[in-house]
C-alpha cells in the first residue's frame, strides 16, 4: 500500500520542542517532521507525551521552548482557531461530539469555519444564507457517503455505538477539508472489524483527498500497517524515528515497550 | 395492453424510450438525493455501455458478469450485453471470492462489470483461477486509483469510449438490436447449489418476457407503479420484478442508497409493488412489536385492541367477504388510528400488490400483513421457471396454497406427487450440462421441479415438501415430513421438529423448544430451571408443546390429503439439534437419516408405547471437546382428530 503513495516535502517541522507542566516534563527537546501526503504515527507507552505533542501541534498547549513550522511558517506557538484556519483538523481520544444532535448536524459543525453568513442571515435562512447552507450540505453528504454512514444520518449521535461515533467524529474533522488531520487514538475501544473499517477510511482519506495524517495509536499492528513513518516517544523524549520496519528493529523501542531490568 | 410488444429486452427498452420518453425509469439515492433517469436517458446510457463493451471486443455469444448491489448501471449492463447478443450473468454480491470462482469459470466469463473496490479485490484474488477473465470494469472508482492490474478499467472510461464509438458508427446500436432473436439466451442465473455444484440456468428473452407479461397482466401493473429493488440481482425474483417486468411495463425501479438504508428508502419511495421473502416480513413485524412494547400505555393499549379487531375481520375485509357493520366501523376507526400509521411507518402505504416467496410463510405472519390492509400474496416458482408458475389472485387468498397456475403455464402432478411444469417460461438448458438438462426436462417438455404438491378443490396448488423427502405411511397415506415440521415450527415455542412415519402406522415427532421464547414464557410464570435439558422436561413445558402440536394436528386434519399425518406422540429432545454435532446442515436443515440413526432408541420408544426413555448422547462443545449428556425423556400423547370431526370443525 505505502509504496504506491508519493510523499512530498516536509509540511510540518517540529524543532526542539519542550513542554512542562510545573515540574512534570511532558516533552523534552523533541524534533521531527511530517511530509506532505504522509501517514505519520506517534507511538509510545502511556504517559510518553503523545497527546501533548498533538496538542502542541494544533495549539492547545504552548511549548516553553522550540518552534513549529507549518507550511513553511515558523512560529513559537499558535492558538487552535488559527491552526484550524491553516488547515489542521483533529479528533479526540474521548469522543467530543454533540450527543443530542444528529450525525448530519454534527458534521455540519465542522463546516463552521467556512460559513460566511452572519447569525441573522442564517436565522432567516434566505438568499445567500440558503445557498450557502445547501452548498455545505452537499459537501457534508459527500462525507456521509465517503464514510458509509447514510443509514444513521438523522440519528442523534448519543444513540450510536462507540465505533460509529468515532467515525462521525472523523467526518466532522473531514468537513473542514483539512490539509493535515490529527487523530488521537482513532481505534481505541474498537473491535477488530471496526478497526479494519477505520483503517480503510484513514487510508482512503489520505489517498483520495491527499490529506496528511498524524495519528496516535496503541494497536501496533494497525500502526505498522498504516503508517509511512513512525516517531517513538518515551518519557517525553524521542527515542526512535523511521519506517515501521526500522522502528520495530530498534533496541531502544523494544526496551521501552517490553521494559528492561533495572 | 392489446398491441403486440417487442420480443427482446433491448427492443423493449427502445419501445419504452419511444412511448414514455420522459417518465422516470430508474431512481437511485445518491448523496442524500434521489437521482432520476428517464427512459430516454436509460436508452442513452445502455447505448454507451453497449458500444463501450463492443469497443473492448465483446461479441455475440459472450457472457457478461455483473456483481454488486442493486445499482442502475448494473441493470443497464444486462441490457447492454443483450443488445450485443450476449448473455447477462448476475452473481451474488455477498459471495466470498472462492464462491465466485466456480460460476466465473463455468460461464467462461471474460468481461465482468462490478460495483466497487470490494468486488474488484475479490476478482483479483481469484484471477489466477480464472485466467480467461480479461476485463474488470468498475462502477465506483473509490480506492481504485492506484490499481495497475491489466484489464482493470472504470465504467466511466468504457462508456466514454462507447460514446465515441457511437459517434463514429451511429447505426451500430440499432443494427445490433435488430440482429437479436427472441429465442436467444438473455440471462443466465445460477442455482443456489444446496445439492452439488451450482448450475447456470439459461433463460431466453421469450421466457422472461412471457413470465413478465403474465404477472403484469395478472396484477394489472402500470407504468406509474414503483418498486424498490433491494434483493440480490442474481436471484430470479429480482430479475423478474426489477428487470423483466420493469422493461415490459415501464414502471420505475428505485435503487436504495445502501443495504442499511432500505427501511428509510422504502418510506421515502412508498412502492406500490413490493416483493420480499418471508424473513423480511418477519423482521419488520418483530421491529414493530419491540417498538410497541416500549410505547406508552395508551398507545400500546390502542395498538393491541385494534390488532385484535384486525385479526377478527381485517383479512376478510381485504378479501371482500361479508363482515358485520359493527366490525366494519371498528376496522375503519382502527385504520385511521393504527393500521394506516403502521403501514406508513413500514413504507407500505401505497402498496397495491405485495408478494412473498422462497420459503413457507407462517400463517400468523401472513394474516398480520393482510389484516392491516397490505395486499400480501404468495407465488410459487423456481429459477428454472422464471419464478412465475403460480400466483395468488386478489381476493382468493389462502395461506397454505400458492394459487392456481399463472396464465399460459401448465402444471401437472406426477404419480409420485412431483409438480411438473410446462410453458414458455421454462429454461432452455443448464449451461454446458446436457446431463442435468435431460434429467430436469422430460421428453414431453415438462420441467421436474423436485417439489411435491397437489391441487386442492379450488384448483390452487399446494406445495408440501421436496419430492425426495415424501414417503408413505403403512396405510398408504401421503407423508410429507417438512410440511408437518413447518406446521409445528410456526409456533414460536418450537424451534426444530423432526417427524417420523414412512412405513409406520402413524406419525410421531421429536421437538426442540425455542430456548428464548420458552425461557421467557417460564420466567413470566415464575418457573425455575437450570438449563435447556431441565426446562425441556418440565411438565408445564410439555403441556405448552402439546397445545402447539394439537393446534398443528387440527390444521392437518382439516386437509383430507394430510389428515393421516397428525402427530400422535412426541417427545422434547434433551439437547438442541446442532450443526456441530452434524444433526443439522450449516443452513439449519435437519439431516433426517443421521438423526434417525443417532436416536433410534427414542424412535422405538415413541412407537412402542413407553412413557419415558433413558438416553445418553455424546455432544461436541464449540471448542472441540466432547462430553456426555443424559436424561430420562418423557413421551407425551397428543390428541388427534378423526377426519369426520375435523371436517365438521373446519
Amino acid at each position: 500500500m505505502t509504496d504506491a503513495r508519493r510523499t512530498g516535502k516536509p509540511i510540518l517541522t517540529v524543532e526542539e520542542v519542550s513542554l512542562s507542566f510545573g515540574g512534570v516534563k511532558a516533552l523534552q527537546g523533541v524534533s521531527f517532521d511530517v511530509r506532505e501526503h504522509e501517514i505519520r504515527a506517534i507511538i509510545g507507552p502511556n504517559g510518553a507525551g503523545k497527546s501533548s505533542m498533538l496538542n502542541v501541534i494544533n495549539g492547545v498547549y504552548h511549548p516553553q521552548q522550540g518552534t513549529i513550522a507549518f507550511k513553511g511558517r515558523r512560529r513559537h506557538d499558535v492558538d487552535p482557531h488559527e491552526a484550524a484556519l491553516q488547515g489542521i483538523a483533529r479528533t479526540f481520544q474521548n469522543i467530543a461530539l454533540f450527543r443530542g444532535m444528529t450525525v448530519l448536524d454534527n458534521i455540519m459543525t465542522g463546516r463552521n469555519l467556512k460559513m460566511k453568513c452572519n447569525f441573522l442571515q442564517q436565522a432567516l435562512y434566505w438568499g445567500s444564507a440558503q445557498r450557502e447552507e445547501l452548498e455545505h450540505r452537499a459537501k457534508v453528504e459527500e462525507i456521509v457517503d465517503f464514510l458509509e454512514i447514510q443509514h444513521i444520518r438523522k440519528t442523534p449521535v448519543g444513540r450510536l455505538p462507540y465505533g460509529l461515533q468515532k467515525r462521525v467524529e472523523l467526518g466532522r474533522a473531514l468537513a473542514a477539508e483539512p490539509t493535515m488531520l490529527l487523530l488521537d487514538e482513532p481505534m481505541s475501544g474498537m473491535n477488530l472489524e471496526e478497526k479494519q473499517d477505520m483503517s480503510r477510511f484513514i487510508l482512503d482519506v489520505n489517498d483520495q483527498f491527499g490529506t496528511t495524517v498524524v495519528l496516535i495509536e496503541h494497536d501496533m499492528s494497525v500502526v505498522m500497517d498504516l503508517s509511512d513513518r513512525v516517531v517513538v516517544l518515551n518519557y517525553g523524549r524521542k527515542i526512535a524515528d523511521g519506517t515501521p520496519d526500522e522502528v520495530r528493529a530498534n533496541p531502544a523501542v523494544i526496551d521501552a515497550y517490553l521494559g528492561v531490568a533495572h | 395492453m392489446a398491441e403486440q410488444l417487442p420480443d427482446t429486452f433491448p427492443r423493449l427498452l427502445l419501445h419504452q424510450a419511444k412511448t414514455r420518453p420522459d417518465r422516470p425509469a430508474f431512481r437511485e439515492k445518491d448523496l442524500g438525493i434521489w437521482q432520476t433517469w428517464t427512459w430516454t436517458q436509460v436508452a442513452d446510457e445502455v447505448r454507451a455501455l453497449a458500444c463501450g463493451l463492443a469497443s473492448l471486443g465483446f461479441k455475440r455469444g459472450d457472457n457478461l458478469a455483473m456483481i454488486g448491489d442493486n445499482r442502475p448501471r448494473l441493470y443497464w449492463a444486462m441490457c447492454a450485453a443483450q443488445t450485443l447478443g450476449g448473455v447477462a450473468v448476475p452473481m451474488y454480491q455477498d459471495a466470498v471470492a472462492q464462491e465466485l470462482s466456480f460460476p466465473l469459470q463455468d460461464a467462461g466469463i471474460r468481461y465482468a462489470i462490478v460495483e466497487d473496490q470490494e468486488q474488484v479485490d475479490k476478482l483479483l484474488e481469484i484471477r489466477d483461477q480464472c485466467p480467461q477473465l480479461a476485463h474488470i470494469l468498475y462502477d465506483d472508482p473509490r480506492g481504485l486509483s492506484h490499481y495497475t492490474q491489466p484489464g482493470l478499467q472504470s465504467l466511466d472510461a468504457v462508456m466514454q469510449a462507447g460514446r465515441d464509438w457511437h459517434a463514429r458508427k451511429p447505426a451500430f446500436f440499432v443494427d445490433e438490436i435488430a440482429r437479436g432473436r427472441p429465442d436467444e439466451v438473455a440471462v443466465m442465473l445460477y442455482t443456489s447449489g444446496t445439492t452439488g455444484k451450482p448450475k447456470g440456468v439459461c433463460q431466453t428473452h421469450t421466457a422472461f418476457i412471457r413470465a413478465a407479461e403474465s404477472g403484469c397482466k395478472f396484477d394489472r401493473l402500470r407504468p406509474e407503479d414503483n418498486i424498490l429493488s433491494y434483493l440480490p440481482m442474481a436471484w430470479v425474483g429480482d430479475h423478474l420484478f426489477s428487470y423483466a417486468q420493469a422493461m415490459y411495463v415501464g414502471f420505475t425501479v428505485n435503487c436504495p442508497e445502501s443495504g442499511d438504508t432500505v427501511m428509510t428508502d422504502m418510506r421515502e419511495i412508498g412502492p406500490s409493488y413490493y416483493f420480499a421473502p418471508p424473513r423480511v416480513f418477519e423482521n419488520l413485524l418483530t421491529q414493530v412489536m419491540i417498538r410497541m412494547e416500549d410505547a406508552g400505555r395508551l398507545k400500546r393499549g390502542m395498538f393491541h385492541y385494534f390488532m385484535k379487531v384486525a385479526r377478527r375481520c381485517g383479512a376478510e375485509i381485504i378479501d371482500g367477504k361479508p363482515v358485520g357493520l359493527a366490525d366494519r366501523l371498528l376496522y375503519a376507526l382502527g385504520n385511521l388510528l393504527v393500521y394506516g400509521p403502521l403501514r406508513n411507518v413500514l413504507g407500505m402505504s401505497r402498496i397495491r400488490v405485495a408478494y412473498t416467496a422462497g420459503a413457507a410463510i407462517g400463517p400468523d405472519l401472513f394474516r398480520f400483513y393482510r389484516s392491516i390492509g397490505v395486499n400480501l400474496k404468495q407465488l410459487y416458482g423456481a429459477t428454472e421457471t422464471c419464478a412465475a408458475v403460480c400466483l395468488q389472485p386478489d381476493r382468493q387468498i389462502k395461506f397454505d396454497t400458492v394459487g392456481p397456475p399463472a396464465p399460459g403455464v401448465e402444471v401437472k402432478i406426477a404419480d409420485g406427487g412431483e409438480v411438473l411444469v410446462r410453458g414458455d417460461i421454462l429454461l432452455k438448458e443448464y449451461y454446458k450440462r446436457p446431463d442435468a438438462t435431460a434429467e430436469a426436462l422430460d421428453a414431453s417438455g415438462y420441467f421436474h421441479t423436485g417439489d411435491a404438491g397437489y391441487f386442492d378443490a379450488d384448483g390452487h396448488l399446494k406445495i408440501i415438501d421436496r419430492a425426495k423427502d415424501v414417503g408413505k405411511l403403512a396405510g398408504g397415506a401421503l407423508f410429507a415430513p417438512n410440511y408437518i415440521e413447518n406446521k409445528l415450527k410456526f409456533s414460536p415455542y418450537i424451534r426444530e421438529a423432526v417427524a417420523f412415519g414412512p412405513g409406520r402406522d402413524r406419525v410421531c415427532a421429536f421437538v426442540n423448544i425455542d430456548m428464548g421464547a420458552v425461557g421467557d414464557w417460564a420466567e413470566r410464570r415464575n418457573l425455575a430451571y437450570s438449563g435447556y435439558t431441565d426446562l425441556a422436561q418440565k411438565n408445564e413445558v410439555y403441556e405448552l408443546v402439546r397445545e402447539c402440536v394439537e393446534k398443528a394436528n387440527a390444521e392437518l386434519a382439516a386437509d383430507p390429503m394430510l389428515s393421516e399425518s397428525q402427530v400422535h406422540r412426541f417427545l422434547i429432545l434433551h439437547k438442541e439439534l446442532d450443526p456441530d454435532d452434524d444433526e443439522l446442515t450449516r443452513t439449519r436443515k435437519v439431516r433426517r437419516g443421521l438423526v434417525a440413526q443417532k436416536y433410534a432408541v427414542l424412535i422405538e420408544a415413541l412407537y412402542s408405547g413407553k412413557t419415558s426413555q433413558f438416553i445418553e448422547t455424546q455432544i461436541r462443545f464449540e471448542d472441540g471437546r466432547t462430553g456426555k449428556i443424559s436424561a430420562d425423556l418423557r413421551i407425551a400423547e397428543a390428541r388427534t382428530l378423526g377426519a369426520d370431526a375435523a371436517r365438521s370443525a373446519a
